[in-house]
């Protein structure tokens, strides 16, 4: 209910309660058309996202395709005790921590190169500059995890007949589990580090040209502008973005890593994610997957509200 | 928007620095990041041999198109082709229909439980079944394997309706609804009439958002299809070029007891070929993306700016 209403219902003075109850009445009939349009998004967000949710039942149950999710036992926690218990646990969580804290130490490359960018002077430059920048983000996950696969080839790759060249070694790259987490990352900052800049180019083109003229004329030098104007008026989006990449520590993609990994590589390459769509589709241990599933959406909902909560008490910008 | 005139102001010393060094550094990035696209490009022409020993560095050695030949006699890959050209128009077309009038009714002020619908869409933002309960959910509606599942799959991505949703608030005036619906134009009426053709910037890059989406999108088909015939272009993507599924890789094996020569440089060259054959590949199925880029670049980071106004 809204302000304007609530304020219309005061001075009316009615018996309050069957009067706004009449009124909304009214006022979703005479709504209806808007109601009608709605209708379809919500109820396809029903059946693909809130069913799911109330199937996430089956992780505290022991799941029998045959039984349905009625049918099948409760088991408690049962699942998630066997998950900790597993050999695999403290990898897996290792494995996606690591993926993910290694990711999130790239998160200020765009931010830099953002600033880079506002900062060049020549338009058709600055222009050529973004457009080479972003295109990679265009190229799907396959193409990406297919050149990378191409390059690294220990005979007939390009980062090999570079590193002869440049009189190292031939390797196998991708068949070194240590060499994992930075080819995942690296390869993912040249996809992606034009398109995340654009966020904070747009956030770049609201600073104050006073500000910066203001500097300027006490004598500040661009290095000095960038850093006292500009670093310190796109907080708020540097913020957000902190946030929300925080709150995804646990929730590294599944279609990169499963299309880099290999036998040779798992011990790196081995992560949440992967390991639910082992279990769970290609073994059938339907409650068990879903409980790690569950397990991992919780911990990432957590991390996200903490983040939140500092940020929000050290800079007063937050999500929610 | 408008750069102050740094002519006006004498440049120092260190801005001179900065600026070389900025320019130098671009300069650099830009080579590091085209240089995989490029390379990628000139070995697609190049003879497989010179590829594979490292000899294709500037420019396409021994061109010549038998990669592309072979691509082409890959029969799966027209078949990609094709479920892609069907299931990417139609799927955006569906994305389109859920996207753009849930944004337009969460629009309005006016609406009887705006607050409540805004939360019932932002909880799957953060919250969601998995992998396994929505496989089962998916399973129930009988929506594995079929010719739909590609398309009606992936429906709705709510972080674009709300970009669209705040476009609807902030570039359309509201005054027009009030003044068309003293007019007595209905809110069909309203939607479909004004709404839609005032916002065709922003229709235009939630198409291209979602299409680009779909159009690379393999792990839907990866959980929900197994038919080969149903299979998008990057599942069959990912079958050659990862899995070395090809039909020139495995030509002809069964018989390598012979030990004519002529025969074993044969199979050496079609194990090259294979090869050379990927960066073609790699080619003609980002081709589409990559010819249109630049013509529909501003769209997609008017989209991105748009959304980063209420994240």
């Amino acid at each position: 209910m809204n302000a304007a209403a609530a304020k219309e219902n005061r001075v009316i003075n009615r018996p309050a309660r069957s009067a706004r109850w009449l009124r909304g009445l009214r006022r979703i009939l005479s709504d209806w058309q808007l109601y009608v349009l709605i209708a379809p998004a919500v109820i396809y967000i029903f059946l693909f996202n809130y069913m799911p949710m109330y199937g996430v039942q089956i992780a505290f149950r022991n799941f029998k395709p045959s039984k349905g999710i009625w049918g099948s036992p409760w088991v408690g926690l049962k699942y998630f005790e066997k998950f900790v218990k597993n050999p695999l646990f403290g990898r897996l969580i290792w494995n996606t921590m690591r993926i993910s804290l290694y990711s999130l130490a790239t998160f200020p490359l765009p931010i830099i190169l953002a600033l880079m960018i506002n900062e060049l002077d020549n338009q058709k430059f600055k222009k050529t500059v973004q457009m080479i920048t972003y295109a990679p983000h265009f190229l799907s996950t396959v193409v990406v995890c297919s050149m990378i696969t191409l390059f690294c080839n220990k005979d007939s790759g390009l980062f090999n007949h570079i590193a002869e060249a440049l009189g190292g070694q031939r390797t196998a790259f991708l068949e070194k589990a240590y060499l994992f987490t930075p080819i995942y990352v690296w390869s993912g900052v040249w996809q992606g580090i034009g398109w995340s800049s654009i966020l904070y180019i747009a956030a770049l083109a609201g600073v104050s040209p006073e500000l910066v003229e203001a500097a300027r004329i006490d004598g500040a030098n661009r290095f000095q502008i960038i850093l006292h104007v500009n670093v310190p008026s796109i907080m708020p989006t540097i913020v957000i973005t902190l946030i929300m990449s925080c709150g995804g520590i646990l929730s590294v993609g599944f279609e990169k890593v499963y299309l880099l990994q290999n036998k040779l590589n798992l011990d790196a390459s081995n992560i949440i994610a992967t390991y639910v769509y082992e279990l769970g589709l290609l073994n059938a241990q339907f409650s068990a997957s879903a409980a790690i599933g569950l397990f991992n959406t919780i911990v990432n909902i957590t991390l996200l509200l903490i983040v939140n909560a500092i940020a929000k008490r050290v800079s007063d910008i937050g999500l929610f | 928007m408008q750069k102050i005139k740094k002519s006006k102001i004498r440049q120092s010393k260190v801005d001179v620095v900065f600026d070389v060094f900025n320019t130098i550094i671009m300069i650099l990035l830009m080579f590091v990041i085209l240089y995989p696209l490029y390379f990628t490009v000139i070995a697609s022409f190049s003879d497989p041999y010179a590829v594979v020993n490292g000899k294709v560095v500037l420019w396409p050695v021994n061109p010549t198109l038998e990669p592309y030949q072979n691509v082409f006699k890959e029969n799966r890959i027209w078949i990609g082709y094709r479920n892609n050209m069907i299931n990417v128009p139609l799927g955006t077309l569906w994305n389109l229909i859920l996207t753009l009038p849930t944004a337009y009714v969460l629009s309005k002020k006016k609406l009887h439980g705006r607050a409540f619908f805004a939360t019932y869409f932002l909880i799957p933002m953060y919250f969601g079944g998995g992998l396994i309960p929505t496989y089962m959910q998916i399973k129930n509606m009988h929506l594995i394997n079929t010719p739909y599942t590609l398309i009606l799959l992936g429906g709705l991505s709510i972080y674009n309706m709300i970009v669209c949703r705040v476009y609807f608030q902030t570039s359309i005036p509201e005054d027009i609804y009030e003044s068309a619906t003293i007019d007595g134009a209905s809110d069909f009426r309203q939607f479909f009439q004004m709404a839609l053709p005032l916002a065709k910037p922003i229709i235009a890059v939630m198409a291209l958002f979602y299409a680009v989406g779909r159009w690379n999108d393999y792990f839907t088909a990866l959980i929900y299809i197994s038919d080969n015939n149903l299979q998008p272009l990057q599942i069959i993507l990912r079958g050659i070029l990862l899995l070395n599924q090809t039909a020139l890789a495995n030509l002809n094996t069964q018989n390598l007891g012979q030990d004519d020569i002529e025969y074993m440089l044969t199979l050496a060259r079609q194990v090259y070929m294979a090869e050379g054959m990927k960066y073609s590949l790699i080619f003609i199925s980002s081709a589409p993306l990559l010819i249109a880029y630049p013509f529909v670049q501003k769209y997609f980071v008017k989209g991105i700016m748009i959304g980063s106004l209420k994240g």
